[in-house]
């Protein structure tokens, strides 16, 4: 080998690894900071404004509500990244969800295989999206534009007009609405929290076999006793009584393991699998994916029946929360989870997101929902601040793609 | 140095009527930098795509090492490891240096990438050509100059074990320092013995970096020189038409 070394961004004390995340932040790769920001400074400002944000049912509540647009968030962040949308992510499941209801009670399936069908329906969906986009190439816009139509006459033939069905299985309303009892709260927090100290050990043990530098194990201490603390809080608050009547409402709420799960799952195969390293190389540039012998079609109709089968589980998420499946579900909450993956930084050129970028943003626009509703001003005013605040995520976005990109002309 | 690394004896392709490449005898050495240089139309990129699969040629021998071979696809050609750095190098700016060179033939371990493993090789590939301007291996492309990208690209027909490196116009949108850069990048590429053919239109880089020149004029070869031997007015006269065929003995 020869005398030359390369750094890998990997060595250094934890000082210098600082002074690199900082120095990466300046030249335009900020990911989830500004949306990560504003969280906290919505937070601040609606305690002051409102007795009630701060208060443990509603630290509970904002969870709750985030978890359906979170989801869909994450659903889209696939076809983000590959600088495509889809509008039909939430009438798909819409259908989905009516789907369930025709097969649970109308013909009497089992509940379960109802949901699997429901599911596979969902899938079925984004292939034949995918199918449009990655083979004919019809624009994503155009082809999604006209199933996000089409759906919404499905859902009425499929419902009725202005049909409404009660779901009342235990199971399904269990999701939104029932906790996990203290042991079990605690028990998630410390899987998350070992396993990500075991992820990182492997990590470190493969790059020192290959001979390579490893950041400052302090750098990985850090990182979980933050998660830790943090997570500790949350649970800790959750664990407690948050009741305002006679009967205790206490334990963290069943979806967000759920939420949780998905999130790891989607971050696993974004950054550690062939198809997740595709899917940002198609997103970036796909002439290059396709020269270097990536099957680009392939990649791009998996995104889509990723999105659509999550999409899904969004939509059971909404039909647990409300207790009911109606014919015009979907219709509005994919244009706010398009926003929350915006928010969160996700691009919408493609090629740049993760999943946690999707569940911050999702709180965003839920803590924007929530804290304006607590205050008592009018719904109108939700409308134009949720609005705003894409706008000025989109341009965040926007600015700090032509200042990566503006280094061009350095040398 | 013998065996030519790669030769190509009467080529022909045509497009329709077209006769783009005339029977053309064609050698490049292991080890030696050949130019390919010729005006707009002479049939430089046909010739290339030939030779890297993407449209085969009609007629003519080609030989690698010393033996005859079909180049019917990309795939065939890099199998024998030949490889192209076309001009708009083929990058994702939203990936990293590590990230790049590895696209499409990423090391996996136990169903997940092998980040160590890939890092670990991109950068003794980067080495092995002494690259010294990138500042970690882990920087994202975006944030690359022009030659730097160009090294990138240069590093990656490394780490694919070529042993034929066709570079198309590698030094056309760069300025002074970085076409030095490349240039010399180029030279440490066939000292390590590998092969390489460079297309340019720009005569001084030409004579800088090759140890043979080859002119193509309207689809014929009209010379193939050592650099040594020749003269820039030479090679612009082979170019242009004016002057043809009396050095081309070699």
């Amino acid at each position: 080998m020869s005398n030359t070394s390369l750094a890998t961004g990997h060595e250094g004390t934890l000082r210098d690894q600082v002074t690199a995340y900082f120095q990466r932040i300046r030249s335009g790769e900020m990911g989830a900071l500004p949306a990560v920001s504003a969280l906290i400074l919505l937070a601040i400002l609606f305690s002051a404004l409102s007795p009630f944000f701060l208060t443990k049912l509603n630290f509970a509540n904002l969870f709750v509500q985030s978890a359906e647009l979170a989801v869909l968030a994450c659903a889209l962040v696939f076809v983000l990244l590959l600088g495509e949308i889809d509008l039909a992510a939430g009438v798909t499941a819409g259908v989905g969800m009516a789907l369930f209801v025709v097969l649970n009670q109308k013909m009497g399936i089992d509940p379960l295989l109802s949901v699997i069908a429901a599911l596979a329906f969902g899938s079925l969906t984004g292939w034949i999206i995918g199918f449009f986009v990655a083979k004919i190439r019809v624009p994503s816009f155009v082809v999604t534009l006209g199933f996000f139509l089409g759906f919404q006459g499905l859902q009425l033939i499929m419902l009725g007009d202005g049909g409404i069905y009660r779901v009342d299985i235990p199971a399904i309303q269990a999701i939104m609405n029932s906790n996990m009892p203290e042991w079990a709260g605690w028990g998630m927090l410390a899987i998350m929290v070992v396993g990500s100290f075991f992820i990182a050990l492997w990590d470190r043990s493969r790059r020192t076999r290959t001979g390579l530098a490893t950041r400052p194990i302090s750098m990985l201490f850090i990182r979980l006793a933050f998660m830790a603390v943090l997570g500790g809080i949350a649970v800790a608050i959750l664990n407690e009584n948050r009741s305002v009547s006679v009967r205790a409402i206490a334990g963290v709420p069943i979806v967000i393991p759920i939420v949780v799960v998905i999130v790891f799952v989607g971050t696993f195969v974004l950054d550690r699998t062939l198809f997740g390293r595709y899917l940002y190389a198609v997103g970036g540039n796909p002439e290059a994916g396709r020269r270097a012998g990536i099957d680009v079609a392939k990649i791009r109709i998996a995104a889509f029946m990723i999105c659509s089968t999550l999409a899904v589980v969004s939509g059971l998420l909404h039909a647990s929360r409300i207790g009911s499946v109606e014919s015009t579900a979907g219709r509005t909450i994919v244009l706010n989870g398009v926003a929350a993956a915006v928010v969160g930084g996700v691009s919408l050129f493609g090629g740049r997101g993760r999943m946690m970028n999707a569940i911050v943003g999702a709180l965003v626009i839920s803590i924007i929902d929530n804290g304006l509703g607590l205050i008592g001003l009018p719904a109108g005013i939700n409308f134009l601040v949720t609005g705003g605040v894409l706008v000025g995520a989109a341009t965040i976005d926007a600015l700090s793609r032509k200042r990566s990109g503006g280094s061009i002309l350095r040398t | 140095m013998d065996t030519p690394l790669i030769e190509l004896v009467g080529v022909k392709k045509s497009f329709g009527p077209v006769d783009v490449l005339k029977g053309i005898d064609f050698k490049a050495y292991a080890g030696k930098v050949t130019a390919l240089v010729g005006d707009n139309g002479a049939g430089k990129s046909t010739l290339i795509k030939g030779l890297s699969g993407v449209q085969p040629f009609d007629q003519g021998t080609v030989r690698f090492d010393g033996h005859d071979v079909h180049i019917v696809n990309p795939k065939q050609a890099s199998n024998l490891g030949i490889e192209v750095v076309y001009q708009d190098l083929a990058l994702c700016e939203n990936l990293d240096i590590v990230q790049n060179m590895f696209l499409g033939r990423e090391e996996v371990a136990m169903g997940t990438l092998d980040e160590a493993a890939m890092e670990f090789a991109a950068t003794k590939a980067l080495q092995s050509l002494s690259v010294r301007t990138v500042k970690s291996v882990r920087q994202k492309v975006s944030s690359l100059s022009g030659g730097q990208r160009q090294t990138v690209a240069i590093g990656r027909t490394v780490l694919r074990n070529a042993k034929l490196v066709i570079l198309d116009e590698p030094t056309a949108a760069l300025g002074v320092a970085q076409t030095e850069q490349v240039l010399n990048l180029v030279r440490r590429l066939a000292d390590n013995g590998i092969g390489v053919i460079i297309i340019s239109h720009n005569l001084a880089d030409v004579f800088h970096v090759a140890d043979f020149i080859s002119v193509l004029y309207l689809g014929g070869m009209v010379a193939s020189l050592a650099t040594a031997d020749t003269n820039y007015n030479d090679v612009v006269g082979y170019i242009t038409g004016t002057k043809s065929l009396e050095g081309a003995a070699s």
